[in-house]
């Protein structure tokens, strides 16, 4: 590689006094003075969460107003801190969800223990456990920041469901029954 | 007026000290303020914008905007630096270190009484008079004479401190005060040349000058002294920056460096007086600035006041004159919040180079040219 000779230009005698320059920097400053700030005003303004953000861990309903999880125990035996507890329990003969079989009596998630790293999400073969946007969450003992199951649903809400694997599942049935006929 | 002045001298003297501290305390603090805000928009950030007191929040929409320009917490810090603990390291030299702060206060303070701040139409005399704490004849030199007493504060501070780097600090600031002192005097001397005409009374006097600059229209006797003398504003502007130890000239307080320069061991509230004597200075030293080379209260060069508050009553002339003055004053302070936020530090070897050779043989050619130039416009 070639030596590149750096051609420094003397200063003129203007230049050498430095107050074009210290003028040229007084012009820059106020430039800054009056643009709008860039710091973000928590808590008055919030950031924008970007999609799959890593929030706190929800249990979510479908379209169909149905809870989703059938309390298979996956996201419990995945989870790195073990912060699920859940206990299975077992769903009405009757009713339109009797093909789904279980579904939890208490699920419990320990906030204090959780470390929101989603393989609870990717784990679930249902899709009804998601990490959604709450980032902040605080509480003054440990028993508050234990999510039972009324709280994960109600943090959750209802997400688009692109399976129905249940009513699939019901529709197949119905069909394998009637073809047997 | 004849109340005030009836009144025995000693009781008169103490009004006018109690009016100088009231005024120019609350003034320093809002110096404070407002140099973290100017510093914070600088930068791109909001500033200091929470502290409110309580009822005051109530008022719709006047507290909102005074809570996020952020003028409680002047007396959020004001109310810290009081009540907090007062801790006197084990290893100072006690006297001299409760001793410093009040030397540092002591001439800036005082200053503030040869400064000229306003001016009243006197109906009796038709003519105006200045609002001052004490009209010298001697004005600008009691200004400087006093204002360098500050010097023994910093080196009394970092002394007394028994540790490197205060005292390191101290020594260097001493060094740079002395040094720019040359120079500040020398540059305001072709202002006096020019203002002591040859048959006119000889005069130092800081209002005497303001009413020399005060003309009608743009007569070189009488226009603001920044446009016939500009290289001596500018020589002046450089060292009253040197003086008051802000960017580019604090290495004294070099954060990064000294961690805090002469004032590292002192805390709440001695440290508190440090800044108010500092700010003191500055706006004194900006003020003095606005009297010899701005025109002091006059509107615009070639706009003189005296015709615009003649009509009015007394006291609102007074305040007219005050707001123009003190608006002046805040541009300027805003003008050191500025460039200490463009500048870069200069190194201590830098400091006495431009200090010793290139602000002083600068000052004297100066002063050459203009003894010269004025003795033969005046001869």
């Amino acid at each position: 590689m070639a030596i590149i000779q750096v051609q420094r230009k003397p200063l003129s005698f203007a230049e050498r006094t430095y107050l074009p320059q210290i003028l040229g920097g007084l012009k820059i400053t106020l430039k800054h003075f009056f643009a709008p700030k860039q710091t973000l005003e928590y808590p008055e303004q919030r950031p924008a969460i970007p999609p799959h953000y890593r929030g706190v861990p929800t249990l979510v309903k479908d379209p169909k107003g149905r809870e989703k999880c059938v309390s298979c125990q996956l996201c419990e035996f995945v989870c790195p801190p073990k912060a699920i507890r859940i206990t299975p329990g077992e769903l009405p003969a009757d009713g339109d969800r009797a093909h789904v079989e279980k579904a939890p009596q208490a699920f419990d998630i320990d906030m204090l223990r959780c470390i929101y790293c989603g393989l609870c999400e990717e784990v679930c073969p249902e899709e009804a456990i998601f990490l959604q946007n709450q980032y902040s969450m605080c509480g003054t003992s440990r028993e508050e920041m234990v999510n039972h199951k009324d709280r994960l649903y109600e943090l959750g809400g209802t997400l688009p469901d692109s399976h129905f694997k249940w009513d699939k599942k019901k529709a197949a049935a119905e069909e394998a029954a009637h073809g047997h006929h | 007026m004849d109340f005030f002045f009836n009144l025995p001298i000693w009781l008169q003297t103490a009004i006018k000290g109690i009016a100088a501290i009231a005024v120019i305390i609350p003034f320093a603090g809002a110096c404070s303020m407002a140099e973290r805000k100017v510093s914070a928009w600088i930068q791109g950030r909001p500033g200091p914008n929470r502290a409110i007191v309580p009822w005051v929040a109530w008022i719709p929409f006047l507290g909102r905007f005074l809570q996020r320009l952020g003028v409680f917490h002047l007396m959020a810090d004001g109310g810290k630096f009081v009540f907090k603990e007062n801790v006197v390291p084990a290893h100072v030299n006690r006297f001299y270190y409760q001793l410093a702060p009040v030397i540092a206060l002591i001439p800036a303070l005082t200053t503030i009484v040869f400064v000229p701040f306003g001016v009243y139409w006197d109906v009796s005399t038709h003519t105006l008079q200045p609002l001052v704490l004490a009209n010298l004849d001697v004005g600008i030199l009691a200004v400087f004479a006093v204002s360098s007493l500050g010097v023994y504060s910093i080196i009394l501070a970092g002394w007394a401190s028994n540790s490197k780097y205060p005292f390191l600090g101290s020594v260097r600031a001493s060094a740079q005060l002395i040094s720019y002192e040359l120079s500040m005097t020398l540059s305001v001397l072709p202002v006096f040349l020019w203002a002591n005409q040859p048959g006119g009374n000889g005069t130092l006097s800081l209002f005497d000058v303001v009413q020399l600059q005060s003309g009608h229209g743009f007569h070189w006797q009488s226009i603001w002294y920044v446009i016939l003398m500009p290289l001596s504003a500018f020589i002046f502007l450089v060292s009253l920056f040197a003086e008051t130890n802000r960017q580019p000239f604090d290495m004294p307080e070099s954060e990064a460096d000294l961690v805090g320069g002469f004032h590292t061991e002192y805390g709440e509230f001695k440290w508190s007086l440090f800044f108010v004597a500092e700010y003191a200075h500055m706006i004194v030293g900006s003020g003095v600035f606005v009297l010899l080379f701005l025109g002091g209260w006059n509107p615009l060069p070639g706009l003189p006041l005296a015709p615009l508050i003649a009509g009015l009553p007394v006291w609102l002339g007074g305040l007219i004159a005050m707001a123009i003055f003190i608006g002046k004053v805040m541009a300027f302070i805003f003008l050191f919040m500025w460039v200490r936020w463009t500048l870069p530090r200069f190194r201590y070897d830098q400091v006495m180079k431009i200090g010793w050779q290139k602000l002083l043989p600068l000052a004297i050619a100066n002063l050459i040219f203009y003894a010269i130039a004025i003795a033969l416009i005046q001869k």
